[in-house]
């Protein structure tokens, strides 16, 4: 079997069951409209803000949020096998342990695409930045959204298979994984601030070409380091 | 029981580095002690001959916490985890001197305590990612698993740093015109000798770290044979089997 078909394997698994299930897409799409809803009273309402106010207001939002999400779903990803002690043994298989990463990866990048895909229209409706009278640029914002829900779970499933097996692992992953995702933070929220206002400005093009360029190297750099991460 | 590092060769590099610390301190002390009050900052200024070695500490410490990281990754030797241990320390340590030192400076300077510029916010966040470095090594009980778990954690932070920093640079940059641009390197021309003591300053602090690295590391290795030795203690001798089981299983 060559790599791309044990990703695809692992990733075919983990999405069957949670296909099945649903538990963890459920918990993380209930747990995204939580921050939405109180990002929405901590925020107040968005009367009497300039428009350019509103798209940042609104992309902080819809981005903080995706963000958090990204730490409740990539924390199931490997629970679920360590519990009942199937990491080993998905391990042992004689693999690649960068092919198992990305297929882990998959899985986790998927149901949160659909999550994120639902979430965008719906924070930037709930902020005040859908519907304002001008047409949205939809295919700008889908493209950041893959990059931007990429990288989060390249990082975040990363740091999962690190913390899996830790106490108090719910909270040492995003401890260990935000202050890396940081810069992904704001290029996200810039761009879609941006493509909100202004449509393709340069200054979007290049906050997109750095987002690119640190969704290659996280993953480049995880699935080296995966080996590492969850050997013995 | 005592330990002592009487089984290892005498380590002569550590006292002198020591000595060589204490004394690089006092010349700096009593350069920076010594220099005329700057113009605009009067005796403010001094608060840089600490501000900036420290920052520099705090930064080669989080490159030495990458880089045993990586030694111990290929070698799998504890002596680089134990560097790479000391090293997280140190990092944090120094960098929160250098926070607290450049939040009393900007204070009275800048009129704030704290602006979201790109190396403060750098600063701040290397914090949180070494912190983390720490809080999960305490977690991990098994010795070897510590240090792999922690050599990959420093490593992805290491590597993290400069990246964090772009952004954030670039961030401010576009979003919005920085007000203030005193950030590191005011202007000396009123006072070469200030270029002078800021690199006597950081001459020593480098001094500082390699000594302090050194000692860290060797209190690392005196815990980790007396770790050893109370877990060897507790068991009956023929239980190392079911010791090895019980680590596998934390």
């Amino acid at each position: 079997m060559s790599a791309l078909h044990v990703a695809w394997a692992v990733a075919a698994k983990d999405l069957r069951l949670a296909g099945r299930t649903r538990d963890a897409l459920l918990a993380t799409a209930f747990y995204v409209a939580l921050v939405l809803l109180v990002q929405g009273f901590a925020l107040g309402a968005p009367d009497g803000r300039s428009a350019g106010a509103t798209a940042n207001l609104a992309a902080g939002a819809v981005w903080t949020a995706l963000t958090l999400a990204s730490a409740v779903a990539a924390g199931r990803a490997f629970s679920a096998e360590s519990e009942a002690g199937a990491l080993e043994q998905l391990l042992l298989y004689p693999a690649p342990p960068a092919a198992i990463y990305l297929g882990k990866l998959l899985g986790v990048l998927l149901p949160l695409l659909l999550i994120a895909a639902v979430t965008l229209p719906t924070g930037l409706l709930l902020f005040g930045a859908l519907g304002a009278g001008q047409p949205l640029p939809w295919p700008g914002l889908l493209g950041v959204l893959l990059l931007g829900i990429f990288g989060l779970s390249a990082a975040t499933t990363f740091y999962a298979s690190l913390t899996v097996n830790l106490r108090a692992r719910e909270a040492l992953l995003p401890a260990l994984a935000f202050p890396l995702l940081v810069p992904l933070v704001i290029a996200t929220v810039r761009i879609t601030s941006v493509l909100l206002t202004g449509g393709w400005t340069d200054e979007a093009l290049s906050w997109a070409g750095f987002l690119l360029a640190f969704d290659l190297g996280t993953v480049v750099l995880a699935a080296w380091l995966f080996g590492y991460a969850v050997e013995g | 029981m005592t330990y002592t590092s009487a089984s290892s060769p005498a380590d002569r590099l550590t006292p002198l580095l020591g000595w060589a610390t204490a004394l690089s301190l006092l010349v700096t002390l009593y350069l920076g002690l010594g220099a005329p009050p700057d113009q605009n900052q009067g005796v403010l200024v001094r608060l840089l001959f600490v501000h900036v070695p420290a920052a520099w500490l705090s930064y080669l410490a989080y490159f030495g916490t990458g880089l045993f990281g990586l030694l111990y990754l290929l070698k799998r030797n504890l002596r680089y985890d134990r560097l790479a241990l000391a090293s997280a320390e140190l990092g944090v340590l120094f960098t929160v001197s250098t926070l607290v030192g450049g939040m009393l400076w900007a204070k009275p300077t800048w009129g704030t305590y704290w602006v979201w510029d790109a190396r403060l916010t750098t600063t701040a966040l290397s914090l949180v990612i070494y912190g983390g470095y720490l809080l999960i090594r305490s977690l991990i009980d098994e010795r070897d698993r510590r240090a792999r778990v922690a050599a990959v954690i420093g490593l992805m932070g290491t590597l993290y740093v400069p990246v964090n920093y772009m952004a954030v640079e670039w961030w401010r940059g576009v979003h919005q015109t920085q007000t203030l641009k005193l950030l590191g390197s005011p202007d000396f021309a009123a006072s070469p000798i200030y270029g002078w003591i800021l690199l006597a300053g950081v001459v020593t602090f480098t001094l500082m770290y390699l000594y302090l690295l050194r000692v860290r590391a060797k209190i690392a290795a005196l815990a980790d044979a007396r770790e050893e030795d109370e877990l060897m203690a507790e068991l009956p001798a023929q239980a190392t089997h079911d010791l090895e089981v019980a680590r596998g299983s934390s």
